[in-house]
C-alpha cells in the first residue's frame, strides 16, 4: 500500500500521480531541468546557492547541507563519492520511505546537482534492507536513468560530468543509519560509527573524500536550484527555510505525513492529523522520533524548528511526531524506547552498551511494580552518564528521552514505585 | 555455494571501490539459496572475498536480517515500536502468537511460519505493520493478520 500525504507541497504535490516514480512522468512534471540549470554554473557557485538557500540536512543533524558540500575537497586524485544515506530507521519517521516511493527521480536529480558542485563520480544509495519497494524504486529509476544517458560519461552533453549509482541495501540495523556507521556498513564491515576527525570529506566511504546526505535533503536540491534561493526561503523559518514531510503517528485520528513549512506549530499539525482519537486530551507528545524528548501539552504552541524546539528542551530531529493520548503511562513509553536501545547499540562504548541494558532493566522493574526510590535515582543518573562520552551520539539518542520522560512524568515512575503497580490500566499494552 | 550464485557475486564487484563493499548484497544472494546462512557457506564468502571466516561471521550476526540458522517457509514480524504499540501492536503480536502456538522467535513445528517481532519498520502512519516475507502489510488489525499468516502455505 502507498499512501501519500494528506497535505502537499512542492516536494509531494505530483506523489498522487500514477507515474511520478517513472522518468517520463517525472520530466512531464518539469524534472530535470533544475540539472541542466546546474551545469550552466560553476559547481563553486552551485554549492554556494544550496548554501545560502539555508537547506538543512532532513536526517536528524540539521547541518546545512550546502556547507557540508563546501567541505569536499576541491582537487583530489583519488575519487569522491557521495551517499545519500536512505536507511530511515527513526522510530516515529517514516517520510523519507514515501519520497523513495513515490518521488525517486528528485532523490537523483538531487544527487546529479550534488555530484556536479562537488565533483563527486559516484554515489551510494545505502537504503535500509526492510525498505523492499523503495529499493525496488530507486532501482528502476536509476535503470531508467542509465538507459536516457542521464547516468554513465558526458551527462547532458557536458564534458567532464560522468557519474554512476549504485542501490546498495542495509540488512536490518539501525545504527547504520548515524553518517559512519553506514560507512563502515557499506564498506561489507559491522556498522560500528568511527571515531572523528577524520570527518567524511576526509576519509569516508572506502578511505575516498564523502558527503553523505539524507533522501529528503537530495530531494529538496532541484526545486531550490530550479527556483532560487528567495522563493525557498519564502517556506519556513529564518534559520530552518523550506518545508518538510512532517508524520503524526500515534494517538491521533488521521495519522500521516504532512508536507509544511518547519515552524509550524506543533498543535496545528496536530489538529491536521484529526487531533487526538475520541475526543481525549493529549497527555504528551515526541516532536522529532524517540530519540527527542517529550514535549507536555504546555508545548504544543511551539513552532517545529529545530532552533524553536531547543528553546524548550528538544529537537526537530526527523520530523517524526508522536502524540500520546491521557491513558498513556509514561514508564510503559520508557520501556518500549529503552528497548528499542538496547537492541540497537552497536557496543562498542561501555557506557552505551550497558547504560541502554540497565535503563531498559529499571523501566521494566517499575512497570512490573517492584520499583524502589534508587530506581529513580538511577533514572536521573545512568543517562546523564551516557551522554556526552561516546564515540557517536547514539548513546545521547538513549539518554534524552529518558531524560524527557523524567523531567515532565516524574510524576508517573514515582506512582509506580509508591503503589508497586501501574496506575495506568487503560494504557496501551505493553 | 551454488556456481549461480558465485558469478552474480563476482558480477557485484566491479560496484565498489573495494570488493569487500559487495559482501553485504553476497550474504543476500548466498542466504537465498537455502534461507540462511551456514557456517560452510560463511567459510565460502570468506575465500571468495579474501577474508578470513570470523570477518564474514561478525558481519553475519551483527545485522538483523541475515539468519545463522534454520528458518520457518516464512517469515511473519510484528512491528513494536512505540508508534505501532501505541495502536495495539503489542496485543496484536500476543493474538498471532495465540494464533500460531509459537512465541516471538520460534517457528511452528511444520516448519510454516518463524514469528519475530521488528523494531521500527518506518510505516508509522499505517500502524500497527506486519512484514510478510518482506512485503509490508499495514493497518492491520486482529481479523486481518489471521487472515494474512493463515494464506501461507
Amino acid at each position: 500500500m502507498i499512501t501519500t500525504p494528506q497535505i502537499t507541497g512542492y516536494l509531494s504535490e505530483h506523489y498522487a500521480a500514477d507515474a511520478n516514480h517513472t522518468l517520463a512522468g517525472y520530466e512531464r512534471a518539469g524534472g530535470f531541468k533544475a540539472v541542466k540549470k546546474a551545469l550552466k554554473m560553476k559547481p563553486a557557485d552551485v554549492a554556494d546557492l544550496v548554501k545560502e538557500s539555508g537547506l538543512r540536512g532532513r536526517g536528524g543533524a540539521g547541518f546545512v547541507a550546502g556547507l557540508k558540500w563546501t567541505f569536499m575537497p576541491e582537487k583530489s586524485d583519488r575519487m569522491k563519492v557521495l551517499v545519500c544515506n536512505a536507511d530511515e530507521s527513526e522510530p516515529g519517521s517514516f517520510k523519507d520511505r514515501l519520497i523513495m516511493e513515490r518521488g525517486p527521480f528528485a532523490i537523483l536529480e538531487g544527487i546529479l546537482i550534488a555530484a556536479w558542485a562537488t565533483g563527486a563520480e559516484k554515489t551510494f544509495i545505502y537504503v535500509r534492507g526492510e525498505y523492499a519497494l523503495p529499493i525496488e524504486r530507486l532501482r528502476a529509476a536509476v535503470d531508467e536513468m542509465r538507459a536516457q544517458g542521464y547516468l554513465g560519461t558526458k551527462l547532458f552533453g557536458k564534458k567532464g560530468f560522468d557519474h554512476e549509482i549504485v542501490v546498495h541495501s542495509g540488512a536490518g540495523a539501525y545504527i547504520c543509519g548515524e553518517e559512519t556507521g553506514l560507512l563502515e556498513s557499506l564498506e561489507g564491515k559491522k556498522g560500528q560509527p568511527r571515531k572523528k576527525p577524520p570527518f567524511p570529506a576526509q576519509y569516508g566511504a572506502f578511505g575516498l573524500p564523502t558527503t553523505v546526505n539524507n533522501v529528503e535533503t537530495f530531494a529538496h536540491v532541484p526545486y531550490i536550484v530550479d527556483r532560487g534561493v528567495e522563493w525557498f526561503r519564502g517556506f519556513g523559518t529564518e534559520r530552518s527555510p523550506g518545508t518538510t514531510l512532517f508524520g503524526v503517528s500515534g494517538h491521533v485520528e488521521r495519522p500521516g505525513l504532512f508536507e509544511l513549512p518547519l515552524g509550524t506549530p506543533l498543535r496545528e499539525l496536530i489538529e491536521h492529523a484529526g487531533g487526538c482519537r475520541g475526543g481525549r486530551a493529549i497527555k504528551a507528545v515526541i516532536p522529532g522520533g524517540v530519540s527527542m524528548p517529550v514535549l507536555p501539552p504546555s508545548d504544543l504552541d511551539v513552532g517545529m524548528a529545530d532552533e524553536l524546539l531547543t528553546e524548550r528542551g528538544t529537537h526537530l530531529g526527523t520530523g517524526g511526531i508522536m502524540v500520546m493520548d491521557e491513558t498513556t503511562c509514561m514508564v510503559r513509553a520508557a520501556c518500549v524506547i529503552s528497548y528499542f536501545f538496547r537492541d540497537e547499540s552497536c557496543g562498542q562504548c561501555t557506557q552505551c552498551r550497558e547504560g541502554t541494558g540497565w535503563i531498559n532493566k529499571i523501566c521494566r522493574r517499575i512497570e512490573a511494580g517492584r520499583g524502589s526510590d534508587d530506581d529513580l535515582a538511577l533514572l536521573d543518573s545512568v543517562p546523564a552518564m551516557m551522554e556526552g562520552g561516546t564515540i557517536c551520539a547514539f548513546a545521547d539518542a538513549a539518554a534524552w528521552p529518558i531524560q524527557g520522560l523524567m523531567r515532565h512524568f516524574r510524576a508517573d515512575f514515582e506512582a509506580h514505585v509508591r503503589e508497586q503497580k501501574c496506575p495506568f490500566p487503560e494504557s496501551f499494552e505493553l | 555455494m551454488q556456481p549461480e550464485t558465485r558469478q552474480k557475486i563476482e558480477a557485484l564487484f566491479e560496484q565498489y571501490p573495494e570488493k569487500r563493499g559487495a559482501l553485504l548484497p553476497a550474504i543476500y544472494l548466498v542466504q537465498a539459496e537455502q534461507g540462511w546462512v551456514s557456517a560452510e557457506q560463511a567459510e565460502a564468502l570468506a575465500e571468495l572475498f579474501d577474508l578470513k571466516p570470523i570477518d564474514v561471521w561478525e558481519v553475519l550476526t551483527f545485522y538483523n536480517m541475515f539468519y545463522t540458522s534454520p528458518q520457518g517457509r516464512h517469515h511473519v514480524y510484528v512491528c513494536t515500536n512505540l508508534p505501532c504499540s501505541l495502536r495495539g501492536a503489542r496485543g496484536l503480536l500476543k493474538q498471532i502468537e495465540a494464533h500460531l502456538g509459537i512465541r516471538a522467535g520460534q517457528t511452528t513445528e511444520d516448519g510454516r511460519v518463524t514469528l519475530g517481532h521488528e523494531e521500527c519498520l518506518g510505516s508509522c502512519g499505517t500502524a500497527p505493520v506486519l512484514r510478510v516475507d518482506g512485503r509490508y502489510c499495514e493497518n492491520v488489525d486482529a481479523q486481518e493478520a489471521r487472515r494474512l499468516v493463515d494464506a501461507l502455505e
